[in-house]
């Protein structure tokens, strides 16, 4: 008698450990193993730290197509949804990036006025000056410095500080809890302490805005809580994601992008020798497509049967969308490894698609088009000040960057 | 060139307009698109035909 293998379960037991790493000495590279599998076609299996099998799905259509699905769930608490992380004991409250419609619209259009374009771009005027000064104090201060810490990180953090109503005093509170949530390496417990203090940080802060409303984003949900609309706890759940992704994401582009230029040295000249805002808009663009910072992919699970490439996900499945190596899909990107600022790249997935698009893509393209088309003008000799060696990268953290980025000029 | 939007669908991302601002503008409260103009001129076509392709929530239905 012989024994049968189901395939679909030998594939599963064969399936690579998921997140993969980057290959040494290729720092803006997707992992090698990644290009590998979405040359093998336009579905796989990996496993993830509890030992479960989601499909990764590679390929840059299939992405599109399934983040735009309807029957694809981002629900954290489906059954099969593939998590990053231990659940925090007890357990915590999601915000509404891990829900799906109706609900996820609900709350998510409670807060996209202040980033509708033209909001976004009468702050530009602010932020330019914010950019500016800045840069007059890197220029004042000591030199060599590291670039994270002193242009990277405040320029973001400011940004949002001010579109939230959040106290920028309170910077290193918040900044410091953040960098333990995003990080994949620290314990639950760990996590659920940090997210747990800026709750109680950001209630406290609701609690000031729902006695004396003032003209920001967090007055707006304070409404909303007044109102009735929106629980207490619901608005800081908000308040904290707007906080953390506001400030991270950018901050890393800011610092992975220079670093990137530098190596690019071209490149660089580019938008050093230019204030065409077409060039800069382009090059943000294409900055965002080469590096893409979120590299532990887009979470999903199927919540019907869907057939991709001739295999079906079944329902309960977990899928993992791993958008870095979609926007390096030579099926949808010429040369998809060079670093070229003159192409048209406008139709990369950095930020996601579908429904949960990144709700604060705009100001994010706004920030970095001001500080890619001041920075490397203003400072026309900006350098690294050590060997890309010894710079450390953030290879253990849901967002993709650099720790320090010491430069001189 | 006629061009239909689905408020329902739209996720207020606003590439719309960018991609077009003589077409497509955004609802003050909420940043949902709105269509001052649905019938573009021939030359705003290719860039209509890109807000479709870029809007993430595929709000944006074109018939030329």
């Amino acid at each position: 008698m012989t024994s049968t293998v189901n395939p679909v379960d030998e594939r599963a037991a064969r399936a690579p450990e998921f997140p993969m790493a980057r290959a040494a000495g290729c720092p803006f590279d997707p992992p090698p193993a990644l290009r590998d599998l979405q040359q093998e076609g336009p579905l796989a299996r990996v496993r993830l730290w509890d030992g479960s099998t989601p499909w990764l799905v590679t390929r840059y259509a299939d992405q599109r197509a399934l983040l735009g699905d309807p029957r694809v769930s981002a629900d954290i608490h489906r059954p099969g949804y593939p998590r990053q992380a231990p659940m925090p004991p007890g357990g915590t409250g999601v915000s509404f990036i891990l829900k799906d419609d109706p609900e996820h619209a609900r709350l998510r259009r409670m807060v996209t006025a202040p980033f509708a374009i033209k909001r976004v771009e009468a702050m530009r005027p602010g932020v330019q000056r914010i950019v500016d000064d800045l840069i007059d104090e890197l220029l004042a201060g000591p030199n060599p410095v590291d670039l994270v810490e002193a242009f990277a990180l405040p320029v973001p953090s400011l940004v949002i500080c001010q579109l939230l109503g959040v106290p920028y005093a309170d910077h290193d509170f918040f900044q410091d809890n953040s960098k333990v949530i995003i990080n994949r390496n620290v314990t639950p417990e760990q996590r659920s302490a940090a997210h747990g203090n800026l709750i109680e940080y950001l209630d406290g802060l609701m609690g000031e805005k729902i006695a004396h409303p003032v003209d920001d984003l967090l007055s707006g949900l304070a409404e909303r809580v007044t109102a009735g609309e929106l629980s207490r706890n619901e608005a800081a759940q908000m308040g904290v994601l707007l906080l953390i992704a506001g400030h991270e994401t950018t901050a890393n582009m800011i610092a992975l992008g220079t670093l990137a230029l530098f190596e690019h040295p071209g490149q660089l000249a580019l938008l050093r020798d230019t204030d065409d805002r077409r060039l800069i808009a382009s090059a943000v663009e294409e900055l965002l497509r080469y590096l893409h910072i979120t590299h532990s992919g887009r979470r999903r699970v199927a919540v019907e049967d869907i057939e991709v490439g001739g295999e079906v996900i079944r329902a309960g499945e977990g899928l993992i969308l791993a958008n870095d190596i979609a926007n390096r899909d030579p099926g949808m990107f010429a040369e998809p490894d060079r670093l070229d600022l003159r192409r048209d790249a406008r139709r990369h997935v950095a930020f996601g698609f579908g429904a949960h698009q990144c709700l604060g893509q705009p100001l994010a393209r706004m920030e970095l088009q001001v500080v890619y088309g001041t920075l490397y003008r203003r400072i026309p000799t900006l350098r690294p000040a050590t060997e890309l060696e010894r710079i450390p990268f953030k290879h253990d953290g849901s967002v993709y960057g650099v720790y320090e980025l010491p430069v001189t000029w | 060139m006629k061009v239909t939007v689905n408020q329902d669908k739209c996720v207020a991302s606003g590439q719309c307009v960018v991609a077009a601002m003589e077409v497509f503008d955004q609802r003050d409260e909420d940043g949902i698109v709105v269509l001052p103009n649905a019938e573009p001129p021939a030359e705003q076509a290719d860039d209509v035909r890109h807000a479709a392709a870029v809007c993430p929530a595929l709000a944006i239905e074109v018939q030329d």
